[in-house]
């Protein structure tokens, strides 16, 4: 299958020519496939979010190239509004943009400027409200009355009803309390199984990008670190440490387990693989 | 890009122009540009240039820098250049003679004091901002103007209003740019399309950046009050304006150096 997202050489300079110049993203090579769901993680200033800017042309490379759907992006800078809508970008805080009376205004932001007929737009306002589990009273009132999490909720469902072809995430859940998180990220799993978008989360949580992802993107200096499955990534534990990363809590621990001489595989990064690992052992120990 | 916006202009360096006390060389500005009004003759001019000329060399301004604070008010000064030149009519025979324009020698002369003139006003204004902070160039201001507070003038919230507007130009700025992204990216069309369009595209910027405004102003003024800010009724400072050796050295250098330049009114009289 053909990458989804490619990036050749991709390089980014923040005010080329200018003394205070400086690198954020030294030549990324990556591939995302088609239904993916990929996890980026990075310690802070490491370029997740410079990188994730550039697939959807917001930014535009210093040197390289990004490939959406086997098309140079950059090709007709003309056409880059085509991208915009094929990959959808949450940023960070997307509550910050909205702007419109009511919510379903709101949502209806993104397709309206896509020029679908009004049909259309009410049935993806809909559905895209349905998936960020937003009750149709809410559609009706005015954003700003609502709670953080719900603003946030409002915000995605604007990206979302674009129907892109890949989501991309900045930390969707930062700031908010573990319910809150667990619900956006739980949503946007479900849209991910559901309509088979390929998805690119940033987060800083090393247990959501376990739970979530398929494959890792570990970004350290402006450069890639790692590119793997997330069993693969999480496993190397020392180099993540050094990167100024962690492993997910459930990994600590069987790292631990391992450490004080127990014969255990250190691939564990969900508790229900977690579990399994563990009464698996038993019954060959036949303690069970 | 719209961080690329500079506001405030403060070049940063180390020149005794720099050092010097901010209240002073506010009063020195505005007296430099009494001076330009009052001795505007041509050896007085000339005069005048030479000595900001000499002011900018010891504060080591690039003189590229000098240009670009010129470039905006260029326009104005040749309209009025222009202006003066075809629209005085002076003694003598006309130098210049065209359908119904007439160019005399006064005309010219006129021209050229007045784009000089200007020129001059910006430049020395300009070295004040240049070397002087916008935040202790505020603080100047809130000094200088103490004396009317007896007068029921609210200056120390007037300076603090200055000194936060300042402060969150840039933030603003970084705010404005984030929610404009964030904007293209469902598609908003900011940067093409005809006026009418363009207008309706910033209503989605606005609005969010209004909102964030009013919610920063918000949470600074709960910050303030957290730390007991309660207006500039015994406020000390953690920066004391001191007026220095140098401060007096610089009084004196500019005191000389105005005072011949209004001498020569009298050298050069009837200008």
């Amino acid at each position: 299958m053909a990458a989804i997202i490619k990036t050749e050489h991709l390089t980014h300079v923040y005010g080329e020519g200018m003394p205070d110049a400086t690198t954020a993203l030294d030549d990324i090579n990556i591939e995302i496939e088609e239904g993916e769901f990929v996890g980026v993680i990075g310690s802070t200033g490491s370029g997740k979010s410079t990188l994730i800017t550039h697939f959807n042309g917001i930014l535009k490379p210093t040197s390289g190239k990004v490939y959406v759907d086997s098309r140079d992006i950059w090709a007709d800078p003309g056409k880059i509004r085509e991208f915009r809508f094929l990959v959808g970008l949450v940023f960070q805080y997307p509550e910050y943009q909205l702007f419109e009376e009511t919510v379903a205004k709101d949502i209806a932001f993104g397709p309206r400027n896509m020029g679908l007929d009004e049909a259309e737009i009410a049935h993806r306002v809909e559905v895209a409200a349905q998936f960020c589990g937003l009750p149709a009273e809410f559609m009706e009132r005015s954003p700003f009355e609502l709670s953080g999490g719900q603003k946030r909720r409002v915000a995605i469902a604007g990206v979302l009803a674009m129907q892109p072809r890949i989501l991309v995430l900045d930390e969707p859940a930062a700031g908010l309390d573990p319910e809150g998180r667990d619900t956006i990220l739980s949503q946007i799993k479900r849209f991910h199984k559901e309509t088979g978008t390929t998805v690119v989360l940033v987060s800083h949580s090393m247990e959501d990008i376990a739970k979530y992802a398929d494959r890792v993107l570990v970004m350290d200096q402006r450069k890639v670190a790692m590119f793997d499955t997330t069993a693969h990534v999480f496993a190397q534990a020392p180099r993540l440490l050094e990167l100024g990363l962690s492993v997910p809590q459930i990994t600590q621990i069987f790292l631990r387990l391992r450490e004080m001489g127990l014969d255990i595989d250190t691939d564990v990064y969900t508790m229900p693989y977690a579990v399994n690992k563990i009464l698996e052992r038993a019954r060959e120990k036949g303690v069970l | 890009m719209l961080r690329d916006i500079t506001i405030g202009q403060h070049f940063p360096g180390d020149s005794i122009v720099h050092r010097t006390d901010p209240r002073l060389k506010l009063v020195l500005v505005l007296a430099y540009i009494i001076l330009l009004f009052t001795s505007s003759n041509p050896l007085g001019l000339t005069l005048s240039v030479l000595l900001l000329g000499v002011l900018y060399r010891i504060s080591r301004i690039p003189l590229k820098l000098i240009l670009k604070s010129l470039k905006p008010i260029f326009p104005i000064v040749v309209f009025t250049g222009v202006l003066n030149l075809f629209f005085i009519v002076g003694e003598g025979d006309p130098l210049f003679r065209f359908w119904i324009f007439r160019i005399y020698k006064d005309g010219v002369v006129y021209a050229i004091q007045i784009a000089v003139r200007v020129m001059a006003l910006i430049a020395g204004t300009s070295l004040l901002t240049y070397t002087t902070s916008p935040i202790v160039l505020t603080d100047a201001i809130e000094r200088l103007l103490k004396p009317f507070a007896r007068l029921g003038l609210p200056v120390h919230e007037l300076a603090m209003m200055m000194t936060i507007a300042l402060r969150f130009i840039p933030l603003l700025i970084e705010e404005t740019d984030k929610i404009m992204n964030a904007q293209k990216a469902r598609g908003a069309q900011i940067d093409s399309g005809n006026l009418k369009q363009r207008v309706t595209a910033l209503i989605p910027v606005l609005i969010p950046l209004f909102i964030s405004a009013f919610r920063r102003a918000d949470e600074l003024a709960m910050a303030m009050e957290c730390r007991c800010y309660r207006g500039g009724d015994g406020r000390t400072r953690l920066k004391v304006l001191h007026f220095a050796g140098h401060d007096w050295l610089a009084l004196a250098f500019c005191a000389v150096c105005f005072g011949i330049i209004f001498c020569t009114r009298f050298i050069m009289p009837g200008w």
